[in-house]
């Protein structure tokens, strides 16, 4: 790949590998499994191999697509880059601690939209302070003005995820990874998250959007990443790669 | 060129590595906030949904202390029996049950919370320590009901009282180290948290809890050397020592040496033993 020198590296990927140990029932060991299958647990684990070797190199202000089929290692990627998820082989540079768009663990249901505005905030690094000032402009983007007070499980699904995305969005990233996130809400939210996940482009940096929606990749990116099965199939402009992934 | 010297020459720093302790502390110290909010906002969750929500966190122990006085005090005889009796018991079924509900539930923090740890990053340690500080903000209300008692059965409060800070600040600390280790033991083996329940029980059984170890030992000297150096007998014989009066009451000026190093030392242990396997949390296997 012919890099313009001039531009500034953020994320580094070095021939990075993922692999997985899971039970080849499929199922996590849970407590009560461990303790009955203790002694055949080490004979039924199979290792799965996520990432086979992906090396790129993610500059500033890239917005990078990742597309691939089900199961291809998009995600493991992407909870690579966060640091989630270890690698077994390579290693990966940033800039500065890349961040996930989702903030869904940390909320609990019985407790208001507000409680929740205040920590979710604190859960993605935010200051009180700073969450006291951005708090009307969180409720407000996620249109739940008069639901604020009530608890989060009396809203309906559509309402948990655009209070999830508007909290997450609340938080400045340099380097973002949005996993599928934009196919949360109705046609008009979809819209002002689209809106607002290129605002946070502009600010910030360099986004990663992993998707199934050609569309909003081609409306986003500037550069994709195709993975197929752990592999990366290619690295380039949009509209090379889509055409190329809808051709196989 | 390798891609190992561009990141280097770009100033880049590998992600996914356990940071020095200096740093990771410093970062846990910056997340205070969401810690405590955490811890308050889990209290508020759970009762909640309860009609008398918060009066639950008093009348589980008083209720178990009831229990236990019930059918301790009938069953033991006099001879293990202290004067003050009910206050005794009182003070020994609280401070046991912040210290077990810190061992058993602090033990699933990392484990319980699979998604939160896999989806934010934050220092993981901040789950355990928002467990300890929701049992430290329910414990708080329990020493007031302590106090409380102690009071409406004739002990006149006194100057020495104040010394339950000290006494609660230690206790906790011990508590926190002790939950920083069942955490991460926990991570490693799950069938850890089938057998914390029976460890736990095996300290309310022996720690004197409903029953008093210096009289029913009082023969047995080695017993009682055990029971010298076992720190939650010791928060606990503190305890009853400050609010109590009567010559059986008196405080053992030692015990304050010896549960100051349990309580440090535990929680030097913890916090290293905790950090050592902080990429280890979010895996999945």
């Amino acid at each position: 790949m012919a890099a313009p020198t001039d531009r500034k590296p953020v994320v580094i990927a070095d021939d990075v590998h993922v692999e997985y140990r899971v039970l080849a029932t499929g199922k996590r060991a849970t407590a009560a499994d461990s303790a009955r299958k203790i002694l055949q647990r080490s004979r039924k684990t199979r290792t799965v191999h996520a990432l086979k070797g992906v090396s790129f190199t993610a500059y500033e202000n890239d917005s990078i697509g990742v597309i691939g089929s089900n199961g291809s290692g998009k995600s493991t990627l992407m909870r690579a880059i966060v640091g989630l998820t270890p690698t077994s082989q390579g290693s990966i540079y940033a800039a500065s601690r890349p961040s996930m768009l989702g903030v869904g663990a940390a909320l609990i249901k019985d407790l208001s939209g507000e409680r929740n505005v205040i920590l979710g905030g604190l859960a993605l690094g935010l200051t009180l302070e700073e969450i006291h000032e951005k708090y009307d402009e969180i409720v407000e983007f996620a249109g739940l003005r008069k639901f604020i007070e009530l608890p989060m499980r009396t809203y309906s699904s559509g309402m948990t995820a655009r209070l999830k995305f508007a909290i997450a969005t609340a938080r400045q990233h340099e380097i973002l990874i949005v996993d599928e996130a934009l196919a949360v809400g109705d046609k008009t939210f979809r819209d002002r998250s689209e809106a607002k996940i290129r605002e946070i482009r502009d600010n910030a940096g360099t986004v990663f959007l992993v998707s199934h929606s050609m569309r909003s990749i081609a409306d986003t990116c500037n550069r994709v990443l195709w993975i197929n099965q752990g592999d990366l199939m290619m690295d380039g402009p949009t509209d090379e790669v889509i055409a190329a992934y809808e051709a196989s | 060129m390798s891609l190992a010297e561009d990141a280097a020459r770009a100033g880049l720093h590998k992600v996914g590595g356990r940071p020095p302790l200096g740093h990771y502390l410093s970062d846990v110290w910056r997340r205070r906030e969401f810690v405590y909010s955490l811890a308050r906002f889990r209290i508020e969750a759970e009762n909640g949904r309860n009609r008398l929500g918060m009066g639950w966190v008093v009348l589980k122990p008083l209720i178990n202390a009831g229990v236990y006085g019930t059918i301790f005090g009938i069953l033991l005889g006099s001879n293990a029996r202290p004067a003050h009796f009910v206050e005794f018991l009182i003070i020994g079924v609280f401070m046991f049950e912040f210290f077990s509900t810190c061992f058993t539930t602090g033990s699933k923090s990392i484990t319980s919370n699979a998604a939160l740890v896999q989806s934010l990053s934050f220092p993981r340690m901040a789950l355990p320590l928002a467990l300890v500080t929701q049992r430290l903000l329910q414990f708080v209300p329990m020493v007031v009901i302590m106090l409380v008692i102690v009071t409406a059965f004739g002990t006149v409060p006194k100057p020495a009282w104040l010394l339950l800070v000290p006494l609660v600040v230690l206790f906790t600390v011990f508590n926190a180290g002790l939950t920083l280790i069942t955490a991460r033991l926990t991570v490693h083996f799950r069938d850890l948290t089938q057998l914390l329940p029976f460890i736990s029980r095996f300290f309310f059984y022996t720690s004197g809890v409903f029953f008093s170890v210096e009289k029913r030992f009082q023969e047995h000297p080695t017993v009682l050397k055990i029971a010298d150096f076992q720190p939650i007998h010791e928060f606990m014989s503190l305890g009853r020592g400050l609010l109590l009066d009567g010559t059986y009451y008196a405080v053992k000026a030692e015990y304050w040496l010896y549960s100051g190093v349990w309580a440090v030392g535990t929680l030097i242990i913890g916090v290293l033993f905790f950090w050592a396997a902080e990429e280890r949390y979010g895996r999945t296997d």
